[in-house]
């Protein structure tokens, strides 16, 4: 029984290396001190204080309709490549269609951001579209990186589905919309609302890759956050951390249960 | 074999004409031609690459022949999508809908077609009792076994009331058990709805039990088509021979009723009509004996004896070089040791005479 408990020990010490300093952050965010890191007693001041500030609001505002915007984007353009890569067979250029869906996975934040900036200004200067940069390329940036992600999660999901599935619909009468329809879009669609959370999670986190091709009009609520450590931190900081952590956490679990593997 | 296969019997339902369909470089169905009167069991037999497959394919719809005709009731159908074809198939998966109860699987196709409500209810009823499942409506497929998994599909298929109903290896995923059981039952549903089945099968066993006629594909052609009975006892060339209860083929060369085998060091007496290239003789017709000479016996050594319950594989090799398979049945005695000398006798009838 030694080595098992062993075993636990490395494992408590795994979670507590994990979970540890977002528990710290959480539990400050209900102190009364003024100091982000010193426990002054239970209180909910610091959230009402980040309910009464209107930047970080407005911030957080515009964060969730641009993970929202971007996350139905990526399930669009991340499902028709996963299904692409499952579905259509060894089509001329698909290793290299399936690497590039899966770029933004691999590549260094700061790469994706920088190569979406230069990308931006090129088109402004060459169409006049996007007119500079804000809410619109900070959506745009988030949908590309979340797309990668659904086409990998939805890829999966078809790949362990039989395609005689829709064989079966089609051979009992039905068109290939319906069979669409009727059959893959229930059997995929698990894989699809995932997918849009994991979208949705990755653009409300994204600091680097939004600080590269955002303007003026497009502050999101990582990017404030940023920008207030340079000024000094206060608990209302935690108070948002919690918040962000609650919110995140809920979502990451709704997708774990929707990706659970199936039965029979 | 062009021309007409059949020109009797019940009214014909399925004709296909010189089909063919490549793959590549790979001639999965080299102009294939084909009858299947309405009402019938009929089994498309092969091993892997032999073409079956890519045929039920593409009488469901799934493929499209390169060239050639397929006719159903006369009408050309090799452009109409599945669909839209008076056609069932049964998947070997079962393809059940994860996401739909037993009943809501059933009624798919009914619903697809715009029948009332009432009727679909009514007929998806009948359909699950028809094959035994009553009160499992609401289930769905991951709580069925693999047996009520494979009525399901039946049901679903059947439900449709197909004038072809189409089975791939439709006893292939089913455990030893059950597979003799179900076999009877699908002849018993076959006779109950007049719908025609083609079933494919690489198990030569299945297809003899189950057909009324069967086709023996091979490379893309059909090999040899007909009743069971037939095609077992009269086997049209050496590939159907070997296939078919694996039959020992000898080669030799045919005189004036007399079939030489230098391979076998013997001499083959009875119908050996002109252009035979071989002769075929089935493990189960061949006696063991204590001596013999003439025509229609051999003398060897035994190589290997295996034993199966109600008889005896006993490997034979000639003096001739040739090993032969002889089923030795248990009322007979013991059979001989390995390493015994023996003569080996069998009538002139058990001789088939091989053109090909």
């Amino acid at each position: 029984m030694r080595q098992g408990r062993l075993v636990r020990a490395a494992m408590l010490a795994g979670f507590a290396f994990l979970w540890l300093p977002i528990l710290l952050l959480v539990a400050y965010a209900f102190s009364a001190d003024r100091i982000p890191f010193q426990w002054g007693g239970f209180s909910l001041r610091w959230f009402h204080a980040l309910a009464a500030d209107e930047r970080l609001v407005e911030a957080a505002l515009l964060s969730l309709r641009i993970a929202a915007g971007a996350a139905s984007l990526a399930v669009l353009l991340g499902g028709a490549a996963g299904w692409a890569l499952a579905r259509f067979g060894p089509f001329r250029g698909r290793a290299v269609f399936g690497a590039l869906i899966g770029a933004p996975l691999v590549l260094p934040e700061v790469v994706t951001g920088l190569s979406l900036l230069l990308l931006f200004v090129a088109l402004d200067i060459l169409t006049g579209w996007p007119a500079g940069r804000g809410a619109t390329t900070v959506l745009l940036a988030h949908a590309t990186l979340g797309a990668a992600f659904v086409a990998v999660v939805v890829q999966a999901r078809l790949a362990e589905t039989d395609r005689s599935l829709e064989e079966a619909a089609m051979d009992l009468g039905a068109t290939p919309f319906l069979a669409f329809r009727t059959v893959t879009l229930p059997l995929v669609a698990p894989a699809l609302a995932a997918g849009w959370l994991l979208a949705f999670t990755l653009s409300l986190d994204d600091v680097v890759i939004a600080s590269f091709v955002s303007g003026p009009a497009g502050t999101t609520l990582p990017m404030a956050l940023f920008s207030m450590l340079r000024l000094g931190l206060t608990p209302e900081v935690n108070a948002l951390g919690a918040v962000v952590v609650i919110g995140v956490g809920a979502m990451l679990a709704v997708a774990a249960i929707l990706l659970r593997p199936r039965r029979g | 074999m062009h021309g007409p296969l059949r020109s009797a019997g019940p009214p014909m339902l399925l004709r296909a004409e010189a089909l063919t369909r490549r793959f590549g470089a790979m001639l999965a169905l080299d102009a294939l031609d084909l009858e299947i009167a309405e009402g019938e069991f009929f089994a498309l037999l092969g091993g892997s690459g032999s073409g079956k497959s890519t045929l039920l394919r593409i009488i469901a719809g799934f493929e499209a022949p390169d060239s050639g005709r397929l006719l159903l009731d006369g009408h050309d159908i090799a452009a109409t999508p599945p669909w839209a074809r008076p056609v069932n198939m049964m998947f070997q998966s079962y393809a059940l809908f994860p996401h739909m109860s037993v009943a809501d699987n059933v009624a798919y196709g009914l619903r697809r077609a715009g029948v009332a409500r009432g009727d679909i209810a009514a007929r998806t009823a009948s359909a699950l009792a028809m094959v035994g499942l009553d009160g499992f409506e609401r289930r769905r497929p991951h709580q069925l076994s693999g047996g009520q998994k494979q009525r399901v599909a039946l049901a679903r298929s059947l439900v449709m009331r197909p004038r072809l109903l189409l089975l791939d290896e439709p006893l292939g995923a089913l455990d030893a058990g059950l597979r003799e059981r179900t076999g009877f039952e699908l002849r018993a549903l076959q006779r109950e709805t007049g719908a025609a089945f083609v079933m494919v099968t690489h198990d030569q066993e299945e297809a003899l039990a189950l057909a009324d006629r069967v086709a023996l594909l091979d490379g893309g052609r059909i090999a040899q088509v007909g009743a069971p009975r037939a095609i077992y006892e009269r086997p049209a060339s050496r590939f159907v021979a070997r296939f078919l209860g694996a039959a020992n083929v000898l080669e030799g060369q045919a005189a004036e009723g007399r079939f030489d085998s230098a391979e076998a060091a013997a001499t083959f007496a009875g119908a050996i009509p002109a252009g035979t290239v071989a002769v075929a003789l089935r493990p189960e017709r061949i006696r063991i004996t204590a001596d013999g000479a003439g025509p229609n016996t051999a003398q060897g050594v035994v190589e290997d004896v295996a034993f199966r319950g109600d008889d005896s594989l006993v490997l034979v090799r000639l003096s001739g070089g040739a090993t032969l398979r002889v089923a030795h049945a248990e009322e007979d005695g013991a059979p001989p040791e390995r390493g015994a000398s023996v003569c080996l006798a069998w009538d002139a009838d058990a001789v088939v005479a091989l053109a090909s």
